[in-house]
């Protein structure tokens, strides 16, 4: 598939990881290029922009024994392609499609580029399957439906990971019998978390790939492990038919690893020091998600987002915020009270939600149940600053309820530690708190 | 003319070539990559191109077009979603399949569709520059063809029966040959005769902008909000209960599922007043945040050029576009890719004129045939971390009629819309109230007071109770707790979702009349019950 190659060994300058060649023939942006040392040391890079015969190149991974006399730099005249198949499944690679789980690569069927091409907007169908988590915060109160994408915003302390285990070993489509694969994408993982997921992943029982780059690992390849897993993504999904759930961690690593490369290349720093594209960068990967019409997969992602300085207006969760379909935060105040999954219902939001729930998809009373629930607990919220100054004697007896309602709330309906919950069990422990309470909603 | 590309740089390249234009559309390499020229050297051309550049390479070669970035216009537009470029995404579909993979101009309106043309104008008539030639239905819509710039004289013939858009439909004495399409550059505003101050609300059928913020036709609105607080669902909701005869709604760099969400309601959901399919009067720019960047900065240009196309014509256009935020950073994008010097954080310093010249072009006119037609906008804002202290919504503050202010607070505790009725305002209130004075009842302005006099007054009492508790209140400051949260509640909350979706302005007005009546006869009773 190679038309021709390119050598060249007039590397005019090297800094960092970006080389500049000199006396380039013919070039594209984004073609791929092998970098050889004198030791016979093979290295990737990319073409980023050319300028006459002079071209930029960003090498993945670092840089370290190259030199501006005795490197070789092939142009292949290729765009960064990954190699698709069936026999992808159940593999583990690292963050530039190497194998690590000590087999073989495969032979592809096709490739692919990992830049993709956008979802034509009027292929898509708008997302409506519900997806039962077994958690009752997410199916009661924040639906995640077929095709969504539904962050996780975390803080730094907070268990994550295993709320995103949670998802991940409990969800269940309606429909049993669909083929169904998870693609987990790690991105900058310290070694613990690798081996916690890799437990989790590998006890489901269901399809998965995976694509690590570890803390240690380059951070170019940061940039390049959701493209991977999304590609591989959207050939299981529309190619094959295939129910995908993606799970992206960390996406906090992958934005400082686009803000160091962005930096490296010394563009125009936007809010604090990240590329002024960032928005566009996360649509491009976030957008991926979705269901195309007359197509049987789906791709469903819940990326991760520790917030810096648990700061939910910092640029990394506010411009995630406004891609996805809505956000499920995580709150230090639950977790100090022993509540699992500490997910705060209140700041939490599934866009989706409405189309997926009521009666064939969950129950004709959930809409209602979920309303209730939320106006009675938002008020219960709001009275406890009250409480705070005047104590609980100052309050109104009606408020009094409504205190004691919240409470309830939070330990019987959001705490279920490591227990599933079907929609059922979800709804009945709504109505009976309610009902408890005699909240008439 | 043709030209070699000598360096590409993200969207930006620059090529060896001569006599270029600013601002020509010109096409890209082997692919046709369109473009567009924003800077001219001696022998050297900087060109934006408005589509992926990947896989271009040095030496391709440059074509120039003769032309501006424009927009096809002509029968057949309404119903279709394009991309930034006035691209037909549907047809893209048939042609490249799911997934967008394509390069270079694709028709926008069907050429071969027939039309029925009725004349208005006979043999021997002189005709103008903005003269109506005759008109077509375009389904229950009168599609007015209207002599293009730079002609005019003599007919010598016109058509009379069907005829597609490569047929002329009318030939001049001096052998010019009128058609039923035009091309017109985005970036110049249509002409028009007269612009005209607005005096006549659009009816949103939302109560809280009805009533206490309403927008006037010709009239610009802008509503910023952080996420979460329901932007896109406001602006869907208006787009459906409008009482406008066109929308035009472009999607710049918003999510592609919301788009396809809103496509499906249109194409099932009927206008209230005309009974008909929802998307038989609307016209979609989709340019979701994952297509290419600088066709974001170009569609909200392609959305508002086809919107005066239907002003011209006789209409009530309204025009949204969710968000102009994004816009804003697709041209700092571009802004950064040319290595312009950054103004406010990394904005270029024209962000601010660019934005009130792209406002202006909202307003009621009288058109060159002397119609009467208006182009509203309603944009929305996605500042930063919420934060409108940011350059895109203040320097839209500047130049907007209406502000509407959504709230996370309100948002978070699920009151939608979330607009905040003390901070969001409308310049045309004052116009616009003795519209509603005249047309609803005369009790309007009075009402109005009365209503935001109690939610004041409630406010100022909510933080006594944050202090005191409810206990240290007295009888006649909960009556007005009471009513304060029954008004919110029940008045300036609706839910998109129901059948309270759409509130008309009797209503509106009825409800809130009964909430202020109620209000004063339990003060009176109070009052009396005291005095007893």
């Amino acid at each position: 598939m190679k038309l021709y190659e390119q050598q060249n060994k007039s590397i005019s300058c090297i800094s960092g990881e970006l080389i500049y060649v000199s006396n380039v023939f013919s070039a594209s942006i984004g073609e791929i290029v092998y970098i050889s040392t004198e030791n016979n040391l093979v290295m990737e890079g990319e073409v980023l922009s050319i300028d006459k015969d002079t071209a930029l190149i960003q090498v993945y991974g670092s840089a370290r024994g190259i030199s501006a006399n005795t490197t070789t730099i092939t142009f292949t005249n290729l765009l960064k392609q990954a190699p698709l198949s069936l026999k992808i499944l159940n593999r583990s690679f690292d963050g530039s499609f190497a194998p690590i789980d000590n087999m073989p690569t495969y032979i592809p069927d096709k490739w692919a580029s990992i830049t993709g091409f956008p979802i034509n907007p009027s292929a898509r169908i708008p997302p409506e399957e519900f997806i039962e988590t077994g958690i009752s915060s997410i199916d009661g109160l924040n639906t995640l439906v077929k095709g969504q994408k539904l962050p996780i915003f975390s803080c730094a302390g907070l268990p994550s990971k295993e709320v995103a285990a949670m998802i991940l070993s409990n969800s269940r489509l309606r429909d049993r019998n669909k083929k169904f694969a998870v693609v987990f994408a790690a991105l900058g993982l310290t070694f613990y978390e690798f081996s916690f997921y890799i437990d989790i992943i590998k006890s489901m029982k269901t399809n998965y790939v995976t694509f690590i780059n570890m803390a240690d690992d380059p951070v170019l390849q940061r940039l390049l492990a959701p493209r991977y897993a999304l590609t591989v993504s959207e050939y299981l999904a529309f190619d094959m038919g295939m129910d995908v759930l993606v799970l992206v961690t960390d996406m906090t690593n992958y934005c400082d690893a686009l803000r160091e490369i962005s930096n490296a290349r010394e563009e125009l720093p936007g809010r604090r020091g990240y590329p002024g594209y960032l928005y566009s960068d996360l649509s491009s990967i976030y957008e991926r998600a979705g269901r195309i019409s007359g197509v049987e997969g789906s791709i469903t992602m819940i990326p991760i987002v520790t917030m810096p300085e648990d700061d939910i207006t910092h640029p990394i969760p506010d411009l995630t915020g406004y891609i996805t379909e809505g956000q499920l935060v995580l709150s230090k105040e639950l977790h100090s009270q022993g509540i699992f999954p500490p997910i705060d219902v209140l700041p939490s939001l599934s866009r989706l939600m409405q189309q997926g729930i009521g009666e064939d998809r969950t129950r004709n009373d959930h809409r209602r149940i979920t309303n209730g629930l939320y106006k009675f607990y938002a008020k219960g919220v709001n009275l406890r600053k009250l409480e705070a100054i005047v104590g609980r004697e100052g309050v109104p007896a009606d408020d009094q309820k409504l205190l004691e309602f919240a409470t309830s709330f939070e330990a019987q309906f959001v705490n279920q530690h490591h227990e599933r919950r079907t929609i059922i069990d979800t709804l009945e422990i709504g109505i009976s708190l309610l009902d408890e309470y005699k909240l008439t909603y | 003319m043709k030209g070699y590309i000598s360096k590409i740089s993200g969207p930006t390249i620059h090529a060896e070539i001569q006599g270029l234009k600013l601002y020509e559309l010109v096409f890209i390499g082997k692919k046709k990559l369109i473009g567009e020229v924003v800077k001219l050297e001696k022998n050297k051309a900087i060109i934006q191109i408005y589509e992926e550049t990947k896989g271009l390479s040095i030496g391709e070669t440059v074509t120039a077009s003769g032309k501006q970035l424009s927009v096809t216009l002509g029968p057949g537009l309404l119903s279709q979603i394009y991309d930034g470029l006035q691209r037909p995404l549907e047809k893209i579909k048939i042609q490249t399949g799911n997934f967008i993979n394509i390069s270079g101009i694709v028709d926008p309106i069907d050429f071969d569709k027939k039309w029925k043309i009725t004349p208005t104008k006979k043999e021997g008539d002189n005709i103008k520059y903005g003269d109506i030639l005759g008109f077509t239905y375009e389904g229950s819509f009168k599609h007015y063809i209207t002599t293009p710039i730079g002609i005019s004289g003599e007919i010598k013939m016109i058509n009379t029966d069907s005829f597609s858009l490569r047929d002329s439909v009318c030939e001049l004495k001096d052998g010019t040959k009128i058609y039923a399409f035009q091309h017109w550059p985005v970036r110049l505003q249509k002409h028009y005769k007269t612009k005209k101050a607005p005096l006549i609300p659009i009816i949103t059928g939302q109560r809280i902008l009805d009533f206490l913020f309403p927008l006037a036709r010709g009239g610009c609105a802008i509503i910023p909000g952080g996420f979460g607080t329901g932007k896109t669902i406001l602006e869907q909701t208006i787009a459906k209960f409008s009482d406008v005869d066109i929308v035009i709604y472009a999607g710049c760099g918003e999510r592609g599922n919301e788009m396809a969400d809103l496509l499906c309601e249109f194409k099932e959901l009927k206008d209230h007043r005309s009974n008909e399919i929802l998307l038989k009067r609307t016209v979609f720019i989709a340019n979701t945040s994952n297509m290419p960047v600088a066709a974001r900065e170009a569609s909200i240009y392609t959305a508002v050029a086809i919107g005066e196309y239907y002003r011209d014509m006789g209409y009530n256009v309204l025009l949204l576009a969710d968000s102009l935020s994004r816009w804003a950073e697709a041209l700092r994008e571009i802004s950064s890719s040319l290595e312009e010097m950054p103004g406010e954080e990394g904005y270029p310093t024209y962000l601010a004129s660019r934005l009130s010249s792209f406002i202006e072009r909202a307003g009621t006119v009288t058109t060159l045939s002397g119609k009467e037609g208006s182009l509203s906008m309603i944009l929305s804002v996605s500042p930063p971390g919420g934060d409108f202290t940011e350059p895109v919504t203040q320097a839209l503050l500047r130049t907007t009629g209406c502000f509407y202010m959504l709230d996370s607070d309100l948002a978070n505790s699920r009151h939608f819309p979330a607009i905040n009725w003390f901070q969001s305002f409308s310049l045309y209130k004052d116009v616009l109230v003795k519209y509603f004075n005249e047309h609803i009842s005369a009790d309007w302005e009075n009402i109005i007071s009365r209503c935001v006099n109690i939610l004041k007054k409630e406010d100022a009492l909510r933080e006594i109770i944050e202090l005191v508790g409810h206990e240290g209140l007295q009888d006649s400051d909960r009556l007005l707790i009471a009513c304060g949260d029954k008004i919110k509640a029940d008045f300036l909350s609706q839910n998109a979702y129901s059948e309270d979706a759409y509130s008309s302005p009797e209503n509106t007005f009825k409800t809130i009349k009964n909430f202020v009546v109620q209000y004063d006869d339990l003060v009176n009773k109070l009052n009396i019950s005291k005095e007893k």
